[in-house]
């Protein structure tokens, strides 16, 4: 029952990544693109924590605590050279 | 009691996998960027929870080793999850709205976005004048 569930969760996030993608690469402002690259490293995430689930392994948890925090500082420099045009002032 | 624990794991994985999806649609389908802003930040997020809490129980319960990793990375994308997006919102109100087009903010002075755009060496200066002005007061 498990392995079906995470097949379907797996599928749901890999449609998710590639609405991210066609946001990132076709989007009408610049502001949509960061918010779209803020959820692909979100969704990247979770792919990596169920990946792990599908390999039994808990090799992976510190790759998504990386991404977690690399994704949020990303974006947070993202926000901020847009708004001041400079990101440490 | 296995069958139990197998149920709230599917579940959860489920539940994560369908806010997920919904989220990024969000991103796509809605009309404007302010309404955009809604579905990732807030669905996505509670559906990356989800998953995580699925892959901490199935860990607990299936390899019989409790981590708290998932937790943390849980509360850690919670806690940030507001923070970007109210920068997102904020480059996006200096982006596409004008202060002419915003309503009048309570309280005295106009909206923190657009207080500095017009001279950055201006208004640095009068923040320095303002901190210099304090530290005589003291």
């Amino acid at each position: 029952m498990i392995t079906y569930a995470l097949i379907f969760a797996i599928a749901c996030y890999s449609a998710a990544l590639i609405f991210n993608l066609y946001r990132v690469i076709k989007s009408p402002g610049v502001t949509d693109r960061v918010l779209a690259l803020d959820t692909m490293a979100v969704n990247a995430i979770a792919m990596i924590v169920l990946f792990g689930i599908w390999e039994g392994t808990a090799l992976f948890f510190e790759a998504s605590v990386l991404y977690a925090m690399t994704g949020f500082v990303a974006t947070v420099a993202f926000a901020k050279f847009i708004l001041r045009g400079d990101i440490i002032e | 009691m296995e069958l139990l624990w197998d149920i709230v794991i599917s579940a959860l994985l489920v539940i994560g996998g369908i806010f997920g999806f919904v989220g990024s649609l969000g991103l796509v389908k809605l009309p404007d960027p302010m309404t955009r802003l809604h579905a990732p930040t807030k669905s996505a997020t509670l559906g990356v929870g989800a998953i995580l809490i699925a892959s901490m129980l199935w860990f607990a319960t299936k390899q019989g080793h409790i981590t708290l990793h998932e937790l943390m990375v849980t509360v850690f994308i919670f806690l940030t999850a507001p923070i970007t997006a109210h920068f997102i919102s904020k480059a996006n109100i200096f982006r596409d709205w004008p202060a002419e087009t915003l309503p009048e903010p309570a309280g005295e002075g106009e909206w923190a976005v657009h207080q500095a755009d017009a001279d950055t060496s201006e208004g640095e200066l009068a923040v320095k004048k303002e901190t210099e002005a304090a530290r005589e007061e003291d």
